[in-house]
Order: structure tokens, then C-alpha cells, then sequence
């Protein structure tokens, strides 16, 4: 702006009507600058909107349930009763899952990445891995339901079942029907779907340790692993944490895989082999069926839980990584 | 006291275990992306016949094709990326050429845009149920249209303010010192230089949105018929997929694995060819 006025200024000094069109330039880069500045207002707009417009669309939900919308497990379009209990549980039961699987997957491909592959071999397999985040989610549903619910009822359940469920204590997550459809298969495919988000941001954050940390363990005699577990991991540990937040809220949030293989069953049951709900899940499923204000105000209030518990996971990793962001002097 | 040799052995060998699992871990996550593709693909490939770019989806037990749908998903998509393209241009060019001054709120855009980008897309159709479908009082393609072009537009903001970042300061002095108003400035000078990396990013966010699903069937719902008109529900591949897929019926399985495979091509061909462009464009600058 100064730099701008001034310049032109002292170059038409002798022109006459240079401050006219001066002060012309000054409007037209002032109204540039706001409508700059209103479009960056919308992204401001579309997040607390997105978050009013479904706390006003759910009101009905939580005025007539209150608390009991969260801790009832009963959901009863006909007696017009809804409690979130299954589908709560449901997307947190199958975020874990996922997390249990993408947590270590993503590392031990970080690791790969960084430490084992060829220079030559790097960019290739990072580029595949990343090919598996930009599948639309529709296509894991549609693979999800069709190849992989008939593997999982096949082969890996019937196993699980015999060796896992008489196992005393965790045995009854394990026991139950080898339906294939289920919160297991769901959690199994959610963790498939956050492996890229995690081990991008991991890899990213590999990198940026300083050559001279990592070769001084070496000189001490450090073999890789140690490098990576005792100087690399602590380094980077804070947007370690934040990479695992941002595929916790893209698990958490996921939609149309989770319809295909989770069953859609407002039931809550011990094993992880039972069809279940989730809540992005019933929202999809039920929407166009809710036939009462209140059925529709509740499926929103649903949306609203997730809206908040997503925006929270998301931004405690982005609070995260920008820590080593700030370290670096970026 | 353990002996020198055995302390050496077990570190050696957490060394190797561990590499070993790293190069397993990668294994297994490439066999997906194989498994996924070549189911996708084989299937889709078998259903594949031109019926489907010429006939409409058919009721329940017949024949037919997608040809309504495809047409709804590439006017949504192109209309969403109108929305969301500009928008989103602008609101980057902002961050990262007109915020100098206002440190702590160029800051929380950037934070709350970040969130945005990973933020469930399904809210983002429930938002636009609630601001639009319900207060004009039906499901359309326009609806439809805005919730992508939400989705569109964080990606949009982030490639631009990252892009426009990486423009070398000298071209902004260089172009000021000539008297140009700072808007000319960006304009005409700063987004020629970064525009392969706009154009990237709006690329990718269309990769994005072409199989987007949950904020559709909120919004655009679907449509068994021909139309052209944006303002009445309309049909989508995705949507189309999603219900012909939970269907009993195999003709219509046989259409969502058609869907499935054009859908698929698309969003590779698209963020392949994204990527590959970006490549090509930092290639050259360097050369």
C-alpha cells in the first residue's frame, strides 16, 4: 500500500493530474483489498455457520432430550424417541480400531521412507501411498462391501473366532457370527482410509530433524532404529501427535465407507463382529427417511456432535504441528 | 552383567526386526491400494459398455445407463468449482499478500482454514441443508453445487497462499518500483508466476469433489430422469453408486461397479495429472 501510493506519486510529479490517478489507484487497490478480505471472511463465515446453523437445526433434538440425547441407546423413529448412544459409540468404537492399525502402519512407512528405501525407490512409493487418500470414499464402500466384508466373513473372522474369542476378558469383543459386516471390518477399512494423512505429516516431520542430531547418534555408535526411536521421535514428537489427531478427525468424520460395512443396526452389543452405527453412518442412511421435525432435528443434532468433537481433534493437531513449525523458524 | 557380545546381538537385531516391519508396513499398505484398484477396476472394466454414457439410470431390474447422473456430477462439479475457485483465490491471495498488518487474525484464517480442509464433508451438506434447501423448500443441483464448492474451497486457499508465498520478493519490488498499483501488481504479475500452482490446487480440489457423496444426498438428492435443470433435484454418479450399490439387484450392481471405475479414472487421472503438471512447472523453473 505505502510502498505503492509513494511510488507512483513520486514518479508523476511533473505529470499533470498525476494525483488524480493517484488517488484513483488508491481507491481501486482499496476496494481491491476488500474484497480480498471479504473472501477470506468466508472461510471464517462457513466454519461458526456450519456450527450455528446445526446447533438452531438441533435445538428441537436437545430441548426435548437433553442430556438423554447422549446417554440413551434407545432410537425409535416410531415412538419418536432418540438417544445417540449407539452411533456415538459406534464412530468412537471404530476410530480406535483404525487408529490402532494406522498408528503403527503409518510409522513403520515413515520409517520405510525416510531411513530404508533407495533414494531412487521414494518418491514413487510415497506417491502411492498418498494415491490411497485421493480414492473417493464411495469407492472403499463399494470395495468395502463386495471384497473385503466377503474376505473378512471367510477367512479372518471364523480365525478370530476360534482364537481370539475363548481368551479370557477381551474374548467377548471377539465372539459373535462371522457376518463380515460389522464395527471390526468398519474399523479395518477407516484405518486404511487415514494411513496416507498419517504417514505424509510423519515423513514430513522425519525429515526436518536436523542431519547434524541424527549423525551425532550415529557417531556414537547408534544403529538406525535407535536413531529413529531415541532422536528422531522424541524431536519430532508434538506433530507426531498432531499427524495421529488429523486422521483421528478424518476417522471420526468419515461417512460413506463406514455405511457400506458397518450394517446400520441401532444396536449396542459387546462384540466387535455385531453390525453397529456410527454417526456420520446414520445420518447418510436416515435422512431422507425422517419423516417427523423431531426425527430430522436429531439426525442434525447428530451432525452437531460431530461437527464439535471433529473440530476439537483437528484443532488440537493443527495446534501441534504448528509447534515444530515455530521451532524450525518457519 | 551381560556380556559385550549379547548386548550387541539384541541391538542388531531390534535393528533389523524393525526394518523388517517398516518394509512390511509399507507392503501392506501398497497391497491395498493394488487389491482396491484392481477390484475397481476389473469390475468396472466388465460393465463398461457405451449404454452407459447414452441411456438414463433405469428402475429397479432393468437395463439402462448413467448418462443423467454423469451429466449432474459435471455440472455440479464445474458449478462448484466456480463457486469455490474464486473464493478461495481471492481469500489466499489475501493471506498471503494483503495481511502483512494483521498478523494474529491472517494467523487464525490460516488455522481455521487448515481445519476446514479436513473437516467432515457431511457437515459441510448439512450446513447447506439447513442455510439453502430448507428456506427455498427443495432438494436442487444449485444446493448441491455450493456444498462441493465449500469443499473446493480450503483446498483452493491453502495451494494459492502457499503458492503465492513462494513468489521471490524481488518480482514484487521490481513491479512496485515501477509505480503499478498493488493490485495490478498481483494481478497481472504475481498470479502468472504462481499459476501452475493455483491451477493445481484447483485441480485438486476438483479431484476432490468428482466422488464426493455425503453432502450430496443432502442437497442435490437424485434424480431417476433426465434434467438439465440445476434447480430441481438432480442425479450424481456418487449418489447413484451409493444406492444402486445397497441395492438387491444385479443390474444395478453392475451399473454402481460402472460409475465406480469412470469415478475412479477420473480422480486418478486428475490428481496424477495435477501432480505431474506441478512437476513439470518447478522442473523447468530450475532448469
Amino acid at each position: 500500500m505505502t510502498v505503492s501510493s509513494t511510488a507512483s506519486t513520486a514518479i508523476g510529479v511533473e505529470a499533470v493530474g498525476a494525483r488524480d490517478r493517484s488517488a484513483a489507484e488508491t481507491r481501486q487497490d482499496n476496494l481491491f483489498r476488500w474484497m480480498l478480505f471479504g473472501a477470506a471472511a468466508v472461510v471464517l463465515i462457513v466454519l461458526g455457520g456450519a456450527a450455528l446453523s446445526m446447533l438452531w437445526g438441533g435445538r428441537l433434538a436437545f430441548q426435548t432430550f437433553g442430556w438423554r440425547f447422549i446417554v440413551s441407546d434407545e432410537w425409535d423413529p416410531v415412538g419418536r424417541h432418540f438417544g445417540a448412544f449407539v452411533p456415538i459409540y459406534g464412530t468412537l468404537a471404530s476410530s480406535a480400531i483404525a487408529m490402532l492399525i494406522a498408528v503403527p502402519v503409518s510409522f513403520g512407512i515413515a520409517l520405510f521412507l525416510t531411513e530404508i528405501a533407495p533414494g531412487w525407490l521414494q518418491a514413487p512409493i510415497a506417491a502411492a501411498i498418498e494415491l490411497l487418500a485421493g480414492i473417493p470414499s464411495i469407492i472403499y464402500g463399494m470395495w468395502g462391501l463386495f471384497s473385503f466384508v466377503p474376505f473378512m466373513s471367510d477367512y479372518v473372522l471364523p480365525w478370530i473366532n476360534d482364537h481370539l474369542g475363548p481368551v479370557p476378558w477381551i474374548g467377548v469383543l471377539f465372539r459373535g457370527p462371522p457376518l463380515g459386516i460389522g464395527m471390526l471390518t468398519a474399523g479395518i477399512v477407516l484405518g486404511i482410509m487415514v494411513i496416507p494423512f498419517i504417514s505424509s505429516v510423519m515423513c514430513d516431520v522425519f525429515r526436518t530433524v536436523p542431519a547434524a542430531l541424527k549423525e551425532s547418534a550415529y557417531a556414537l555408535g547408534s544403529t538406525t532404529w535407535e536413531v529413529v526411536w531415541k532422536v528422531v521421535l522424541p524431536y519430532t514428537r508434538s506433530a507426531v501427535v498432531g499427524g495421529i489427531f488429523l486422521g483421528l478427525g478424518r476417522a471420526l468424520g468419515e461417512t460413506m465407507a463406514v455405511t457400506f460395512v458397518l450394517g446400520n443396526a441401532h444396536q449396542l452389543s459387546a462384540s466387535l463382529l455385531m453390525p453397529g452405527n456410527s454417526i456420520a453412518a446414520t445420518i447418510a442412511n436416515e435422512f431422507t427417511e425422517a419423516d417427523s421435525d423431531l426425527y430430522l432435528s436429531s439426525l442434525i443434532a447428530l451432525g452437531f456432535l460431530l461437527f464439535v468433537v471433529t473440530l476439537i481433534v483437528l484443532a488440537i493437531a493443527r495446534l501441534m504441528l504448528s509447534n515444530l513449525a515455530r521451532r524450525e523458524g518457519r | 552383567m551381560q556380556s559385550p557380545r549379547s548386548l550387541i546381538f539384541r541391538r542388531r537385531a531390534s535393528n533389523v526386526i524393525s526394518k523388517l516391519l517398516g518394509t512390511a508396513a509399507t507392503l501392506f499398505g501398497l497391497s491395498w491400494l493394488i487389491w482396491i484398484l484392481i477390484v475397481t477396476l476389473l469390475n468396472g472394466a466388465r460393465a463398461l459398455s457405451p449404454r452407459i454414457f447414452t441411456e438414463i439410470t433405469p428402475p429397479p431390474g432393468s437395463d439402462g445407463g448413467l448418462a443423467n447422473a454423469l451429466v449432474g456430477s459435471t455440472l455440479m462439479s464445474l458449478l462448484g468449482v466456480l463457486i469455490g475457485a474464486p473464493l478461495g483465490i481471492a481469500a489466499g491471495t489475501y493471506l498471503a499478500e494483503f495481511a502483512e498488518r494483521r498478523p494474529v487474525w491472517r494467523e487464525s484464517v490460516r488455522f481455521v482454514n487448515d481445519i476446514l480442509l479436513s473437516a467432515p464433508s457431511i457437515v459441510l451438506g448439512l450446513f447447506v441443508y439447513t442455510i439453502y434447501v430448507r428456506q427455498v423448500g427443495h432438494f436442487s443441483g444449485v444446493a448441491g453445487a455450493i456444498a462441493l464448492g465449500l469443499i473446493v474451497l480450503p483446498v483452493v486457499v491453502r495451494t494459492t497462499d502457499e503458492t503465492l508465498r513462494l513468489v521471490p520478493n524481488m518480482m514484487r519490488e521490481a513491479a512496485l518500483s515501477l509505480g503499478i498499483p498493488r493490485w495490478k501488481v498481483t494481478v497481472q504479475v504475481l498470479y502468472r508466476a504462481a499459476l501452475p500452482g493455483i491451477l493445481t490446487g484447483v485441480l485438486l480440489g476438483l479431484a476432490r469433489i468428482t466422488g464426493e457423496t455425503a453432502p450430496l444426498l443432502f442437497t442435490a438428492l437424485n434424480n431417476q430422469f433426465w434434467s438439465a435443470d440445476l434447480n430441481g433435484p438432480t442425479a450424481s454418479v456418487p449418489v447413484v453408486i451409493f444406492q444402486f450399490a445397497m441395492s438387491p439387484y444385479d443390474a444395478w450392481h453392475s451399473l454402481a461397479w460402472a460409475g465406480a471405475f469412470v469415478v475412479t479414472m477420473v480422480v486418478l487421472v486428475l490428481s496424477v495429472g495435477a501432480r505431474a503438471y506441478l512437476l513439470k512447472n518447478r522442473m523447468d523453473e530450475n532448469a
